[in-house]
């Protein structure tokens, strides 16, 4: 087996803008695929396939936007946040999810398209976001709600990630899973609070599982069969793990924890299954899983509206700001100058 | 017994400054101009929502406090009760505040006194938010024509809210009135640096000068106060 060094010298172009030859090319190819199976990181200045490039655009830019707009359904609970310790751990976790869109915006960059760009795709609706923030956060137990389910799932399917062969991505991925994973105990600690509370809250917080359940089971993506780009990620081990065994790893998981909490999810043919050693749960709908995604979901209008608004009404802070670094390039270019002439004096 | 009676008059009106203007700020929240600022304000925010849990447990309870008392009971500037209007608005509000509350701060940090400790540790964090502020009222008011005037609006529709911060406060245990003038300084440097005029019109506030810490607020406070409050009152006795 080649060393690690020796893929990168085979896989990293150096021929000075020169378009490739065919032969350089398989080379490059066989390279990036020793390369992959050998679990090694492909790395910014690596050659890689064109198709493996635009997988990962297209992966990295929709879980950015995911968290950009992820921030609009719990925004919407700050203001109410029913008591001050409650409000700082939320405006800290949308803090953390916009912290999450720059990381992952950067990572982006890393292969050639950059943020405006990706904006640009999600507001007129050419990139995707994650659908389950279609879904309206109606009461205060739902950022509960979110932080357990929403989160969990994220998790699930975010911490094979962080072993992706992209490294940027599985680099980025590391940072965000430890704060991911903080969101999804503070939420289970906030649903604890309320199905312990007073009947009223245990309500809330049961009536917010009930609607958060089924669409975060459909945040795994379309079973097996049915997914598009599974196959292809699986070989370039951008994915790990197939959709349907991360959803399975999803619910074994939450079953116990919704016994701790005192809830009940909603599925009648949830139960243990001895022989797979799995619980079984009932059929997901996938025509109103398909309606979101096409569109029609609560709140795809409102979430995009508000994006776009906000971006378009603060045009004229970011134009502010370029032209006031435009007019000051030149003083921190001779600030810079001086510094090295300074530095070379010394 | 007054000395403490005092210092909960203290605590409570830089608490509830504190509270408030991290509400405002809150509001931001998935609707600021760009992903750094989404970061930025919410930073200040935070910081702001900590000194505030920590000065209203000087003077009760802090939850009692932010969600059960009336408007008429809340002992903010109202400065920092005014909406957010754009965003040269926020950044002159944070500009004016800031400076102020870090003048205040650096005073308490070494006067020894009930708010030393958290003063410390306060001025830190306030140095970095009135940085933030400086540094977007450069870059706005010496940006482009249109936020050069956007700029100059902001800061001349919330000056007249800036006298109040130097009215004598009980309790505090040092004179407000001697901020004045380090203060009219520092504000007049960053404008002038950003080709803004330092706004001339009186800085009494609406009614007379003090009237925040007096109980008297502007209408939008109410609106304010509704939305933070009504979920905790709605379940009264409740934990969470």
């Amino acid at each position: 087996m080649a060393t690690a060094a020796a893929h990168r010298t085979a896989r990293t172009p150096g021929y000075g803008g020169r378009e490739a030859t065919a032969g350089e090319q398989d080379a490059y190819q066989r390279a990036f695929d020793a390369a992959v199976a050998a679990d090694e990181r492909i790395e910014p200045r690596d050659w890689m396939p064109e198709a493996y490039r635009a997988t990962l655009v297209r992966q990295i830019a929709q879980h950015a936007h995911s968290e950009i707009i992820g921030m609009q359904p719990e925004a919407n609970w700050i203001t109410r946040a029913p008591s001050l310790r409650r409000k700082a751990i939320l405006m800290a976790k949308v803090q953390d999810e916009a912290g999450h869109g720059l990381y992952l915006y950067s990572a982006a960059e890393t292969l050639g398209t950059g943020r405006e760009e990706l904006l640009d795709k999600l507001h007129t609706g050419r990139q995707k976001y994650s659908s389950i923030f279609n879904y309206p956060t109606l009461t205060w137990a739902d950022v509960g709600a979110i932080g357990w389910l929403v989160d969990g799932a994220a998790i699930t399917n975010q911490v094979p990630l962080c072993r992706c062969s992209y490294g940027p991505y599985a680099r980025a991925m590391v940072r965000v899973c430890k704060e991911e994973s903080f969101h999804q105990r503070q939420g289970y600690e906030l649903l604890l609070a309320l199905s312990r509370g007073t009947p009223e809250q245990h309500a809330m917080a049961q009536d917010a599982v009930d609607r958060w359940w089924w669409p975060s089971l459909m945040m795994f993506g379309p079973p097996d069969d049915e997914s598009a780009h599974s196959a292809q990620s699986m070989a370039w081990k951008i994915k790990r793990h197939s959709n349907d065994e991360l959803r399975q790893r999803f619910v074994d998981i939450c079953v116990p924890q919704a016994q701790s909490l005192g809830l009940t999810l909603p599925d009648p043919d949830l139960k243990w299954n001895e022989e797979r050693g799995h619980h079984d749960f009932g059929p997901i709908d996938w025509t109103e899983f398909k309606e979101v995604l096409k569109g029609n979901g609560p709140c795809n209008e409102q979430r995009i509206t508000q994006r776009t608004r906000a971006h378009e009404a603060g045009a004229w802070v970011r134009e502010a700001a370029a032209a006031h670094a435009a007019k000051h390039s030149g003083d921190s270019h001779e600030n810079r100058e001086s510094r090295e002439t300074g530095a070379k004096q010394a | 017994m007054t000395t403490t009676a005092h210092t909960d008059t203290a605590a409570l009106a830089l608490g509830d400054d504190a509270l408030v203007l991290s509400h405002r700020l809150g509001e931001w929240m998935g609707h600021a101009p760009v992903l750094e600022e989404e970061v930025a304000l919410a930073n200040i925010a935070l910081d702001l929502l900590g000194q505030a849990r920590i000065l209203l447990s000087m003077a009760g309870d802090e939850d009692d406090l932010a969600y059960l008392r009336e408007e008429r009971a809340f002992r903010n500037l109202q400065l920092v009760e005014q909406p957010n209007g754009d965003f040269a608005h926020t950044i002159a509000r944070q500009l004016y505040f800031s400076t102020y509350q870090h003048l205040l701060y650096d005073r308490l940090a070494t006067g020894g006194g009930p708010f030393a400790g958290l003063a410390a540790k306060a001025v830190k964090e306030v140095a970095y938010h009135r940085d933030h502020a400086e540094q977007w009222t450069l870059r706005l008011g010496d940006g482009t024509d249109l936020s050069h005037e956007r700029m100059r609006r902001a800061c001349e529709a919330l000056w007249r809210f800036t006298g109040e911060m130097f009215q004598p406060l009980e309790g505090v245990g040092t004179d407000l009135t001697g901020l004045e003038t380090p203060w009219l300084e520092s504000v007049g440097a960053v404008l002038g640096r950003a080709g803004l005029e330092t706004p001339e019109g009186p800085r009494t506030g609406a009614w007379r000068a003090g009237a925040g810490r007096q109980g008297l607020h502007t209408e939008p406070f109410g609106r304010m106060l509704a939305e933070m409050q009504h979920l905790h009152r709605s379940h009264p006795g409740a934990s969470w």
